[in-house]
Formats: structure tokens, C-alpha cells, sequence
């Protein structure tokens, strides 16, 4: 059984959730491989065969690949990995966009976010927001799956001594075009691998107003999250989402300043080990989940917190 | 330029879900349903294309069983022009999903596909990717903005670390995120006026589909319930709780 990794990475370094998708992978079966497919690449191929759990890294270093595009690298992968028993990758924004394309050239289903591997074809996935986990078995000649980095430890990024191997495989649709990007810049850890989130909802009533969560961030080395409602009226950018349809994260600690805890929102965070909420509506639902409830105005109880730690 | 919109009926996002005692499933008995928000949203936009001139047609497709058809009719009375219903009481995968859609992009000949990113039931965030695969279309995943000019479709995504933004030529798959548009409500008026417009109905076997899948579910089961913890009165004490109890800081 050949299982392969699709590295995540911006041509320079490995991301986080790729070191989570090789423990899901080496669960499923031995023998995993990393394909590092990017322009200028030749570092993250050269960190991903160090990562212990991996047996060979295969390198596709050509611009058609630099800016990850699915078009281009679905075929590539398809032609690299195509006979393997597995294919595995993050369920990032990126995963998410790649993997359903290459399991379609397959001809095979995928199956999204997986938070459990039991064996080799069966695997645990949460649906319905989270609200209900399915099993599902795959009969499938190749299992093509997305990972939730949450759920899955990171690989040890030292340690391995996989071979790299340069492959000359140039695949072109020419039908997409990457145009820009716009990054939001941040000192503070990325919030999908951060140890402490703090995250403000509609209650913050404006976006002048995370200043506060950022005093208790500092403090505690924290990375700031938002809720929908915080999102949509513009507050804080969307990509600092939390919930279903954002990011899901699983912290040590789960700071929810004024934030009700809708379903959605609860998708994204329900898994931290400890959730805080601070909310002065006291039936805030929010308060069914948090092991600590502070009932108070948070313009009082965020500036004191960060005073006081 | 003709819009195919496939939308899909699933569980009112704000209805608590119950998973069935024998663990095959989520009790939908009696249960109130809707059209996906993400659904909702690409209609919103092909809407508003046909509104600013760039769409002659909108096709609102939708693939389930017959109670489908109410939510094809909520599209309509929200500007779609017609609906195709192809029926089936089997609970397809996102594969079977794109192979029947791509017949109908084919049939219909449509310059631009748009679907949800993701349907709040399965959580897949596939069926799209998987069209653009299968008809050779170039894909523009979780937009929050969309611009067609010149045979082209310019998409903002959004990504993990922000916004990327790609061209792609048409006819091209679009899906949408949260942030592309507003949904409209349907007014009564235009209620009564989708009663009037047509819903074709077809069968994965008229559209020659095979929608058999290699996944089987194997069970379905509650998550690990959260048990409710302690209200503390202040500041102080939640700070010592974190400190000596949870140890988290």
C-alpha cells in the first residue's frame, strides 16, 4: 500500500496541518510519500523529507504549479499518485479546493475532514455541523481523503530521512489564472495551531473594539478568532472565521467574548480542551459548553482580565 | 449567457439535529427544510447577473426526492426562470451529484455553473470541485465576489490566510461562500408567479448516470456530549480556576 501526502505550502515552508495529515496517513497504512508540488520549491521537499513517517518525497518544481492551481496540479496528481491506495491532504481552504478534483478524474469518491482513521478503507467524519459523527467504509480503488489537523497530532517535523526525487511532470489547462492575493498580516500564531484562542462575536459591537481581546492575547500568547456575526458586520476579515463554515479549531484554551454560541459557531471550537465564555446574557447558549462562566459585561471583565494576568 | 444553479434541500440550519436510535442516521421525520444557505446565495448571485444583464436564463436544479421540488420553487420565486428536478429516493455522494449535473450542463449548454460551497447536512464541500473535474471547467471555489466580462469570470476567494483572486475562462464552476451576497426574500407576488413557471422532471437513468457510490455509512452517532461547567462570579476567580484547576495558563 503506497499512501500519498500532497504537501501544503507557500514554496517556502511546510504548513502545520501537512505534519497532521502524515499521522492520519501513517494510521491508514505504511509506506506514505509526500508530493511537494509548488515553483521554487526545493526547501519545503527538502523540510518534508524530515518529517518522520515518510519514506520518499517526490518534487514537482515548475511554474504552472506556483500558485497551487487546481486545475493544473488535479492532473498532476492524478498522474504522480493515481494508482497509490491513498491519497491524503489537510482539510484546508486549499485541501478542500484540491482533493474533490483529483478524486473526480479518478472516478472516486472523497471523503471530507476525517477525524478518526479505523482502518485502512474506514473512516470517522463529523456532519451536520458536528452535531452527529458518521463511520463510513470506502470500497473505493483509491481513497482519496481530507484531514482535519485538529483532530490528529502533528507529525514530528525532525527526524525522518527521506529520499527526494525531482519529477518532470508538466500538466497546463491554461483555462485559470492566479490574479492576486491579499494576505492579512498578524504577529500573533496562526489560529488553526494556536494553544490559546480568544475570540469576540457580536457583543464586541465594533471592530476598534478587539483591541481589547488583543491586550488578553498578548498576554497569553493568543491568537484572535471571530464569530459570523463578527465577520458580517464587518468587525475583524473573514478569514479570522471560527465555526462551520470558517476555521475549526481545538485550542488548550477557548476565550467566546460576547458571543451567543450558535450551532455553526460551535462546530468550529466545540473540540477545545477548555472553554471560557464571558457573555452577560446569561442564557447565552454558550454557556451549555463553557466548563467557565463569567456572567459579566466583557467592556469590564476583558480589560480587568488582561490587567490582572 | 445561461446560468445553471443547483441548490439542495436539507434540515433548517437552526433545527437541533437528533441522531436516530438504531445509529443509521439523522431523524428527519416532520423536520422542518429548507434550501441550503450556500444555495441560497448562488441564487442571490445568478439573480443578480441576469438583473445587470450578463444572463439570459436561469436554470435552478435540484436533485432528491419529489418534496425537492418545493425548494426548486423557492428558487423560482426568487428570479430563477425554470427548474429540472431529476428524481431519485436514493441519498446520492457529491461524485453521483456531479455526473448527473454535468449531463445537465451539457444538455443545457450553460455558460456558468454555480452551487454552495458546502451543504450544512453532509459538510462535503466536493459536488462543485467535482463538476469542474468532470466537464474539464476551470473552478472558482468559495467566492465572496464575482465579475464576468469579456468570456471570463474573475473570482475572489476566500482562503485560509485571506483573499485570493483568479481568473477563469468560461464556461467556468463557481461556488459560493458567505460573504458573496445577501439573499433576497421572495415577495408574495413573485410566490404566486413561480407557480406559473415549469420544473421538468428527469431520472438518473433518462440522464444515463450510474449514482451508485464505493462509500457506505457504517453508523451515525452523537458526538461526546459536553457536559455544562461552573459559573464563576469574577474575574479573579476565573483566573485562579485557569491557573490551578485546568492549568491551561
Amino acid at each position: 500500500m503506497s499512501i500519498f501526502v500532497i504537501a501544503e505550502h507557500d514554496n517556502a515552508a511546510l504548513k502545520p496541518a501537512t505534519l497532521s495529515a502524515v499521522t492520519a496517513a501513517v494510521a491508514a497504512g505504511d509506506d506514505v510519500q509526500v508530493l511537494v508540488a509548488g515553483s521554487g520549491c526545493a526547501a519545503v521537499a527538502d523540510q518534508a523529507a524530515k518529517v518522520a513517517g515518510v519514506s520518499k518525497v517526490l518534487l514537482a518544481d515548475n511554474e504552472a504549479y506556483a500558485n497551487q492551481l487546481p486545475e493544473n496540479l488535479a492532473e498532476l496528481i492524478v498522474e504522480v499518485a493515481g494508482s497509490a491506495s491513498h491519497i491524503f491532504a489537510a482539510a484546508t481552504t486549499t485541501g478542500k479546493n484540491l482533493m474533490p478534483r483529483v478524486a473526480a478524474l479518478l472516478d472516486v469518491s472523497q471523503i471530507s475532514d476525517i477525524v478518526d482513521v479505523k482502518s485502512a478503507d474506514t473512516f470517522v467524519r463529523p456532519i451536520y455541523a458536528g452535531n452527529a459523527l458518521a463511520t463510513v467504509q470506502s470500497s473505493d480503488s483509491v481513497k482519496v481523503v481530507t484531514v482535519r489537523a485538529t483532530a490528529f497530532d502533528e507529525a514530528a517535523a525532525e527526524g525522518g530521512s527521506a529520499s527526494v526525487e525531482a519529477i518532470d511532470v508538466v500538466k497546463t489547462q491554461d483555462i485559470a489564472s492566479f490574479v492576486s492575493e491579499e494576505l492579512t498580516q498578524s504577529e500573533r500564531p496562526e489560529l488553526t495551531g494556536a494553544k490559546v484562542v480568544i475570540s469576540g462575536g457580536r457583543g464586541m459591537q465594533n471592530g476598534e473594539n478587539f483591541a481589547l481581546l488583543e491586550k488578553v492575547a498578548d498576554k497569553l500568547g493568543a491568537a484572535i478568532g471571530a464569530s459570523r456575526a463578527a465577520v458580517d458586520a464587518g468587525f475583524v476579515p473573514n478569514d479570522m472565521q471560527v465555526g462551520q463554515t470558517g476555521k475549526i479549531v481545538a485550542p488548550e484554551l477557548y476565550i467566546a467574548v460576547g458571543i451567543s454560541g450558535a450551532i455553526q459557531h460551535l462546530a468550529g471550537m466545540k473540540d477545545s480542551k477548555v472553554i471560557v465564555a464571558i457573555n452577560k446574557d446569561e442564557e447565552a447558549p454558550i454557556f451549555q459548553v463553557a466548563d467557565y462562566g463569567l456572567v459579566a459585561d466583557l467592556f469590564e471583565a476583558v480589560p480587568e482580565l488582561a490587567e490582572k494576568l | 449567457m445561461k446560468i445553471l444553479v443547483a441548490i439542495k434541500r436539507v434540515l433548517d440550519a437552526n433545527v437541533k439535529v437528533r441522531v436516530k436510535a438504531d445509529n443509521s442516521g439523522v431523524d428527519l421525520t416532520n423536520a422542518k427544510m429548507a434550501v441550503n444557505p450556500f444555495c441560497e446565495i448562488a441564487v442571490e448571485e445568478a439573480v443578480r447577473l441576469k438583473e445587470k444583464g450578463q444572463a439570459d436564463e436561469i436554470v435552478v436544479v435540484s436533485i432528491g426526492e419529489k418534496s425537492c421540488q418545493e425548494q426548486i420553487r423557492t428558487c423560482l420565486a426568487l428570479g430563477a426562470d425554470r427548474g429540472i428536478h431529476v428524481e431519485t429516493d436514493t441519498e446520492l455522494q457529491p461524485l453521483a451529484v456531479a455526473k448527473l449535473l454535468n449531463k445537465l450542463v451539457e444538455k443545457e449548454e450553460a455558460g456558468l455553473v454555480l452551487l454552495g460551497k458546502q451543504s450544512i447536512d453532509s459538510d462535503n464541500n466536493q459536488a462543485g470541485q467535482m463538476l469542474a473535474a468532470l466537464s474539464g471547467m476551470p473552478q472558482g471555489t468559495f467566492a465572496c465576489k464575482l465579475e464576468i466580462a469579456d468570456g471570463k469570470a474573475k473570482v475572489t476567494r476566500e482562503i485560509d490566510g485571506g483573499e485570493q483572486t483568479v481568473e477563469l475562462n468560461l464556461p467556468a464552476v463557481v461556488t459560493t461562500d458567505l460573504r458573496l451576497n445577501e439573499p433576497r426574500y421572495a415577495s408574495l407576488p413573485n410566490i404566486m408567479k413561480a407557480k406559473k413557471k415549469t420544473i421538468d422532471t428527469l431520472t438518473p437513468d433518462e440522464l444515463g448516470v450510474d449514482v451508485s457510490s464505493g462509500l457506505k455509512v457504517l453508523s451515525v452517532e452523537p458526538p461526546p456530549g459536553r457536559s455544562a461547567g461552573i459559573k464563576v462570579e469574577s474575574v479573579d476567580e476565573l483566573i485562579s480556576k485557569l491557573k490551578s484547576e485546568a492549568k491551561v495558563i
